[in-house]
């Protein structure tokens, strides 16, 4: 036998030993070894949607971006309204190439200090962020400067009990903290940026800390009886189930953000003044339509559609799945796919080809698990 | 009765001209939850090393193969509504399919309990 040369070299996580300690099954992702599960995903699965589960992200890139006028060189690549973001305010948004297809989705931070440089906090996804940071470097101007914090960890504590276990542990960090803010929070000698958001349509946090310190963070988090640690396996049924798309799967440079139904993240200033890469045909789709949606699929039976499963209306094929599993919560398969617009209707009875059989799906409104995000001032 | 493994991580059970196929516990384990298993309807005529039943986890659906060649007498009716058998009794009563052996030479090639155990710690 002879050892093959062309292994690829994954990168560990800055909590790969308290992972295995804890019996997670690591597998690569992303270019890194991660905790796929750890007791199983149905159970950790259900553990985050009625308890608290803590989620190592820390594959993800977190960028920097400072300088005076960076608001409007974030603009230039984004179709987010940034400059009117104001500090401690997050936001969803998306970074396009020229034709407007989506190269990334990301969460954008305003985190300029007071009477500071403006400074914009970006977490990109894993497995694109090299690709993020040279699309970044090449076309910011060069008066802004582009950080890649590659010394942090990030930590994820979701699920509808997170809030009470990160109050009990960091007293007053939950007070008048709403869905899609941030904050800095000094913990003991910790510094750590905190967000409210997440990818599993829970109320939860997003908890920036050195690498040197993530142990000491997730270790006192899981200490808290609400919280266990999950497993990407988990990350993915539960965005799923919260109708959140995955980039390189439900999103592409091959998708638009309208097809993709994230016209959302098109602010509106921005479909009225244009000037974000695409722009031009982007507001058209928006105007007259797209040809092709993102829609929720819910199947009968319990075999699952996977991505790459052909979409029919009868003879036709109209679409194809691009993310697809069990659900846990609803007990049945469910997938997203885009379609032709025709066939994109709530309610519209489709067949998903999968193993040569016809699997009957009918058009459901997303999220598929409501979401439960913490908005101050609502009612809970 | 005689247990035989494949280095697919199926388990076939021989008695006389009849046989029960299932998944093993380490292929249950390496799979995670199981959610959805497809099984054959009784007449299908299976190949030795081809696809005779699917075996779907959270994260992905798997191939099962058959151990050897024959024709199916029944599969497990208690999957479909209980997958998590596969994980809680894989070499038990999470039995996939029973079949009609056709070609009973080609168990000499399959491992047996000892060998299969040596074959996985070599994993």
């Amino acid at each position: 036998m002879s050892e093959s040369e062309e292994v690829t070299e994954l990168e560990k996580l800055p909590l790969d030993g308290w992972h295995r300690t804890r019996g997670a099954r690591m597998v690569p992702f992303a270019g890194y070894e991660m905790p796929i599960q750890y007791e199983g995903i149905l159970a950790e699965h259900e553990w985050t949607r009625n308890h608290a589960g803590l989620f190592d992200v820390s594959h993800m890139g977190q960028l920097i971006v400072e300088g005076d006028g960076a608001a409007d060189a974030l603009e230039a690549l984004l179709p987010g309204d940034i400059s009117a973001l104001k500090p401690g305010k997050v936001r969803y948004s998306l970074l396009l190439d020229e034709n407007g297809g989506i190269l990334d989705d990301l969460m954008v931070t305003n985190v300029t200090e007071e009477g500071g440089t403006p400074r914009y906090y970006l977490v990109v996804n894993g497995a694109t962020k090299w690709d993020d940071i040279a699309h970044l470097r090449e076309h910011l101007p060069d008066e802004i400067t582009l950080a890649h914090l590659d010394e942090r960890a990030l930590l994820a504590l979701q699920g509808p009990e997170a809030a009470g276990a990160l109050e009990r542990t960091m007293r007053g960090l939950t007070e008048d903290f709403g869905f899609m803010e941030a904050k800095t929070w000094q913990f003991g000698e910790l510094d750590l940026m905190v967000s409210r958001s997440g990818y599993t349509g829970e109320d939860g946090f997003e908890i920036s800390v050195a690498a040197d310190q993530a142990e000491q963070l997730a270790g006192r988090l899981c200490a808290e009886l609400e919280v266990k640690p999950i497993g990407l396996g988990a990350r993915d049924s539960l965005r799923l189930e919260a109708g959140l798309p995955l980039y390189g799967h439900d999103l592409s440079p091959e998708t638009d953000p309208v097809s993709a139904g994230l016209a959302f993240a098109i602010s509106k200033k921005r479909r009225e003044e244009g000037g974000f890469p695409g722009a031009e045909r982007i507001l058209k789709l928006l105007a007259d339509g797209a040809p092709t949606r993102r829609v929720g699929l819910a199947l009968e039976g319990r075999a699952a559609a996977r991505e790459g499963a052909k979409v029919f209306s009868g003879d036709s094929e109209v679409g194809t799945v691009t993310s697809g599993g069990f659900s846990p919560t609803l007990g049945h398969p469910i997938a997203m796919a885009y379609v032709d617009a025709a066939q994109a209707a709530k309610g519209t009875e489709l067949e998903l080809e999968v193993r040569g059989k016809r699997l009957p799906a009918r058009v459901v409104p997303m999220p598929f698990v409501p979401h439960r995000y913490f908005r101050k001032g609502a009612s809970k | 009765m005689t247990r035989y493994f494949t280095e697919d991580h199926e388990w076939i059970e021989v008695d006389g001209q009849t046989a029960t196929v299932g998944i093993t516990d380490y292929a249950q384990s390496q799979l995670g939850d199981i959610v959805f298993v497809e099984v054959p309807a009784e007449g299908t005529s299976v190949a030795k090393g081809n696809e005779a039943a699917v075996v779907e986890s959270v994260k992905a659906a798997s191939d099962v193969y058959s151990p050897v060649t024959g024709v199916v007498i029944e599969g497990n009716p208690a999957l479909e509504d209980d997958p998590a058998l596969v994980n809680s009794a894989p070499e038990g009563d999470g039995w996939f399919f029973k079949l009609t052996i056709t070609q009973p030479n080609e168990l000499d090639a399959l491992m047996d309990a000892e060998k299969y155990k040596a074959f996985c710690d070599s994993l």
